[in-house]
C-alpha cells in the first residue's frame, strides 16, 4: 500500500511541477514587457527586466560643478552637491580617475594630483575643498558605485498616449472595432435562424458554403476588394473598414449562431408555430433571447479579432493620424523606435491591455464559443 | 470627435437598418401572399419558400461581394499584368516559380506547418493533461489561454523584447541572451541568424494557439467515458499508459481538428513575420510575400498570384471541412 501511495504523490507533484513550468513560461514574456513599461529609458537599457525588483548597482561618472562655483569656507575654496541630484541611492566607492573608479571607500578622503581634497559620503554627498582657488572652466569627475532602489514610473503611459499619438490611435481602434462587432449579429443571426429551423431547398449546399468560406484566406480578398471600394467611392474609410470586417466575420457568426440554435429544443418552437407565431415573430421573441451565450461568444471572437487586426486596417484604412490604428501604430513605432523599448513596450501594452480587460472578463462565453466554432 | 458621431450613426442605422429590412420584408411578403381567401394554402406554402431567403438576403448579398467574388477576381487578376490590364498568361505563375523569395517563402510555410501545429498540439495536450488534476487548474488555464487575446503585433513586441541583442560587453536586457551568455555563450542577433530567427517566430504563434489547443482537448478529455479509464485502471495500467493508450486514441479526432485549425491560422500568418522580420534573413512567408507585392511592389497580378498559391494550399483542409460538416447534417 505504502508504495502505490508513494507514487501517487509523487504524480502530485510532478503534475503541479509541470503545470507551473508552462504557466512561468507562457506568463514571462507578457510581465516582461509590463514591468518594462513602468520603467525608465535608462533603467532600460542598463538592466534587464528581471532585475528591476531588486536594487541596482551601476558605476557612475558624474561631473561637479565648475571651479566658478566654489564658494569660500574658513580659508578654504569649497563645492558641494550630491551625486543623484537629490534622488535616492547610495554609493559604495568612489574614485577620481577613470582607472580606479571605484577605489576609496565611502567617507574618506582624496587628495587629488591637483591638491583639491575630495569626499563623498554614502548619501551622495560631496565635497570639494582647495587652499587655493581652484582653476579650468570644468568641474571635477567624480566616479562612483551606486546601489539605486527599484524605481518604478507612469511616465512612458503619458507620454505614449500624448506625444507618440496612442490616445488617438487608441480611439481609431474603438470606431473599427464596436460598429464592426455590433453589425454583423443581426444580419448573421437572421440567416443562422433560417439555416437551423427554415425548411427549403438548397439548404444543405449554403451550410457548406458557409462552412468553406470559414477558411478562406482574408490576403485572396484584399486587392479585389480595395479595387472594389475604390470604384464605387468608398476609398480607404471607416465605411469600407465596417464593412469589410462585418464580411469577413460572417461565415463564423452563421456557422456558431446556426450550430447553437440547431440545438435549441424543438418544442418551443412548434409549439409557438402551432400557436399561429410567425417566423420573424419566433426569431425575435424566442431564438434570440436563448442564444445570448452563442451571441456573446460570436460577439466576444469579432471583438477581439477587429480590434487585433492589423493586416485589414493597413489595407482598408489610410495612414493619416485620424485613421491609423494601434495595431498600425505600433508597427510603426517598432520600424521608427525600434531600439526605445520604454515607448514600445508601453505602447503594446496600452494596445493589449483592452483585449485582456475583456479576456478576464468574458473568458466562459470565449471558451463556449471556441467549442462550438472549432468544425468537428 | 466626428468620427464617433459616424460609428455611432452607423451602428444605429446598421441595427435599425436590419430590423426594419426583415419586418418590412415580411410583411411585404404576407401581403403579397395573403394567408387568407380562396388561395390561402397555396399563398402559405409560397411565402414559405421566399421567406428563408428573405431572411438569409443580406448575409448571403455580403459573403458573395466579400468573399467569394474575390475569389474569381484574384483569379482572374493572377492572369493579367501589374495594373491588371493586360493579360499575360501564366507569366506570373513561370515567375513565382523561379523567384528565389517564393521559394524561401514556400520552404518557410512548410517549415511552419510542420513544426507550429505540432507544437502547439503537443503543448496544448500537456497543459490540458496537467492542469485537469491540479487545484489551481482553473488559473493555469487562463494564463495559458491569456496570449489568445494578444494580437499578433503585441506578441510579436513582446517576444522581441525577449530576443533582444545588446554588443558583448554591455549588459544583455533580453531574456535569451542573458540566459544564453549565462551559460558561457557569445550574445547573438537572434533574428538575423538564418534558420534559427525562423523558429523563433514560430514559437511566437505557438506561444499563441498553444491556449486554443488546450481549451479545445481539455473539453474532449472530460468527454472520455469513466469506465474506459476504470477498467484499465484496474487492469494495473499506470498513469501514462491510461493517458496515451486510452485517453489520447480517443479524441484523435478531437485533435485532427485542433491541427487543422492551426494549420489554417498557419497558412495565413503575417502580422508576425511583417513586424520583426519583415521577411528580412530569410524568414520571409507567402502571405507576407503577398503584402510586399501589393503595397511595395505595386503589382497585382504577382499578388494575386502569390495569394492564390495560399489559397491552393487551404483547399485540401476546406475541403475536408465541408465533408465533415455534411457527415454531420446527415
Amino acid at each position: 500500500m505504502d508504495n502505490i501511495v508513494g507514487t501517487r504523490s509523487r504524480l502530485v507533484w510532478a503534475v503541479n511541477l509541470c503545470a507551473l513550468a508552462l504557466v512561468v513560461l507562457w506568463t514571462f514574456p507578457t510581465f516582461g514587457l509590463l514591468v518594462s513599461s513602468f520603467r525608465d529609458r535608462d533603467q532600460i537599457s542598463a538592466s534587464g527586466w528581471w532585475k528591476a525588483m531588486f536594487p541596482s548597482e551601476a558605476s557612475v561618472q558624474y561631473r561637479a560643478p565648475g571651479p566658478d562655483t566654489a564658494v569660500l569656507k574658513d580659508g578654504l575654496f569649497v563645492i558641494e552637491g550630491n551625486i543623484f541630484e537629490g534622488g535616492a541611492g547610495k554609493v559604495s566607492a568612489f574614485g577620481t580617475s577613470i582607472r580606479e573608479p571605484g577605489a576609496h571607500a565611502v567617507g574618506s578622503s582624496v587628495v587629488t594630483k591637483d591638491n583639491e581634497t575630495v569626499t563623498v559620503a554614502r548619501n551622495g554627498d560631496f565635497t570639494i575643498t582647495s587652499s587655493t582657488a581652484m582653476d579650468g572652466n570644468r568641474g571635477m569627475r567624480i566616479f562612483a558605485t551606486t546601489v539605486t532602489p527599484a524605481r518604478f514610473t507612469f511616465e512612458n503611459y503619458g507620454r505614449v498616449l500624448g506625444a507618440e499619438g496612442l490616445g488617438r490611435a487608441f480611439l481609431n481602434t474603438m470606431t473599427v472595432s464596436i460598429p464592426a462587432t455590433v453589425i454583423p449579429i443581426l444580419v448573421a443571426a437572421f440567416a443562422a435562424y433560417a439555416l437551423a429551423w427554415m425548411e427549403f431547398p438548397g439548404r444543405a449546399l449554403i451550410v457548406a458554403l458557409v462552412v468553406g468560406l470559414l477558411v478562406v484566406p482574408l490576403q485572396l480578398a484584399l486587392i479585389p476588394l480595395l479595387k472594389l471600394h475604390n470604384e464605387i467611392g468608398i476609398g480607404k474609410s471607416y465605411i469600407g473598414i465596417w464593412l469589410a470586417h462585418t464580411g469577413f466575420g460572417l461565415p463564423l457568426a452563421i456557422y456558431l449562431l446556426r450550430n447553437y440554435m440547431v440545438g435549441l429544443p424543438r418544442e418551443i418552437i412548434e409549439s409557438a408555430r402551432v400557436d399561429g407565431a410567425t417566423d420573424f415573430q419566433i426569431f425575435l421573441k424566442i431564438i434570440l433571447p436563448l442564444s445570448f451565450p452563442a451571441l456573446a461568444s460570436f460577439a466576444i471572437f469579432q471583438f477581439l479579432w477587429t480590434w487585433n487586426d492589423l493586416l485589414v486596417a493597413l489595407v482598408f484604412l489610410g495612414n493619416s493620424a485620424d485613421q491609423l490604428v494601434m495595431t498600425g501604430q505600433l508597427k510603426n513605432l517598432m520600424g521608427s523606435r525600434g531600439g526605445d523599448w520604454e515607448i514600445l513596450a508601453t505602447s503594446a501594452f496600452v494596445t493589449i491591455a483592452v483585449p485582456l480587460v475583456v479576456f478576464f472578463a468574458m473568458q466562459k462565453y470565449l471558451v463556449r464559443g471556441l467549442l462550438a466554432g472549432s468544425v468537428k | 470627435m466626428e468620427q464617433f458621431v459616424m460609428a455611432a450613426v452607423t451602428i444605429i442605422v446598421g441595427v435599425f437598418g436590419c430590423i426594419c429590412y426583415f419586418f418590412l420584408s415580411n410583411i411585404a411578403l404576407d401581403r403579397l401572399f395573403p394567408a387568407s381567401g380562396p388561395k390561402a394554402g397555396a399563398n402559405i406554402n409560397r411565402a414559405n419558400q421566399i421567406r428563408p431567403w428573405l431572411f438569409m438576403f443580406p448575409a448571403l448579398a455580403l459573403l458573395t461581394v466579400y468573399l467569394v467574388y474575390p475569389v474569381f477576381v484574384s483569379v482572374y487578376l493572377s492572369f493579367m499584368d501589374a495594373e491588371g490590364d493586360n493579360f499575360v498568361g501564366a507569366a506570373n505563375y513561370i515567375w513565382l516559380i523561379n523567384d528565389d523569395k517564393f521559394r524561401e517563402s514556400m520552404f518557410n510555410n512548410l517549415l511552419w506547418l510542420v513544426f507550429v501545429p505540432a507544437a502547439s498540439t503537443f503543448f496544448g495536450l500537456v497543459a490540458a493533461a496537467v492542469t485537469d488534476r491540479i487545484r489551481w487548474g482553473n488559473f493555469a488555464k487562463a494564463m495559458i489561454f491569456m496570449p489568445m487575446a494578444i494580437s499578433f503585433v503585441g506578441a510579436a513586441v513582446i517576444w522581441k523584447l525577449v530576443y533582444e541583442y545588446r554588443p558583448d560587453g554591455q549588459e544583455q536586457i533580453g531574456i535569451l541572451n542573458a540566459l544564453w551568455t549565462g551559460m558561457g555563450g557569445q550574445a547573438q542577433t537572434w533574428l538575423t541568424s538564418p534558420v534559427i530567427n525562423s523558429f523563433l517566430l514560430m514559437i511566437v504563434l505557438v506561444w499563441i494557439q498553444t491556449g486554443f489547443a488546450m481549451v479545445i482537448l481539455s473539453a474532449a478529455l472530460r468527454g472520455i467515458p469513466e469506465e474506459t479509464i476504470e477498467a484499465a485502471i484496474l487492469d494495473g495500467a499506470s498513469p501514462l499508459q491510461v493517458f496515451m493508450k486510452i485517453k489520447v486514441p480517443q479524441i484523435w479526432g478531437t485533435i485532427l481538428v485542433v491541427w487543422t485549425t492551426i494549420t489554417i491560422t498557419v497558412l495565413k500568418v503575417f502580422d508576425i513575420v511583417l513586424t520583426m522580420t519583415n521577411g528580412q534573413w530569410g524568414t520571409q512567408v507567402l502571405a507576407n510575400l503577398m503584402f510586399d507585392w501589393m503595397f511595395r511592389g505595386n503589382d497585382t497580378g504577382r499578388a494575386s498570384t502569390a495569394a492564390i498559391v495560399i489559397m491552393l494550399m487551404v483547399t485540401p483542409i476546406m475541403i475536408w471541412n465541408i465533408r465533415n460538416a455534411a457527415k454531420e447534417a446527415r
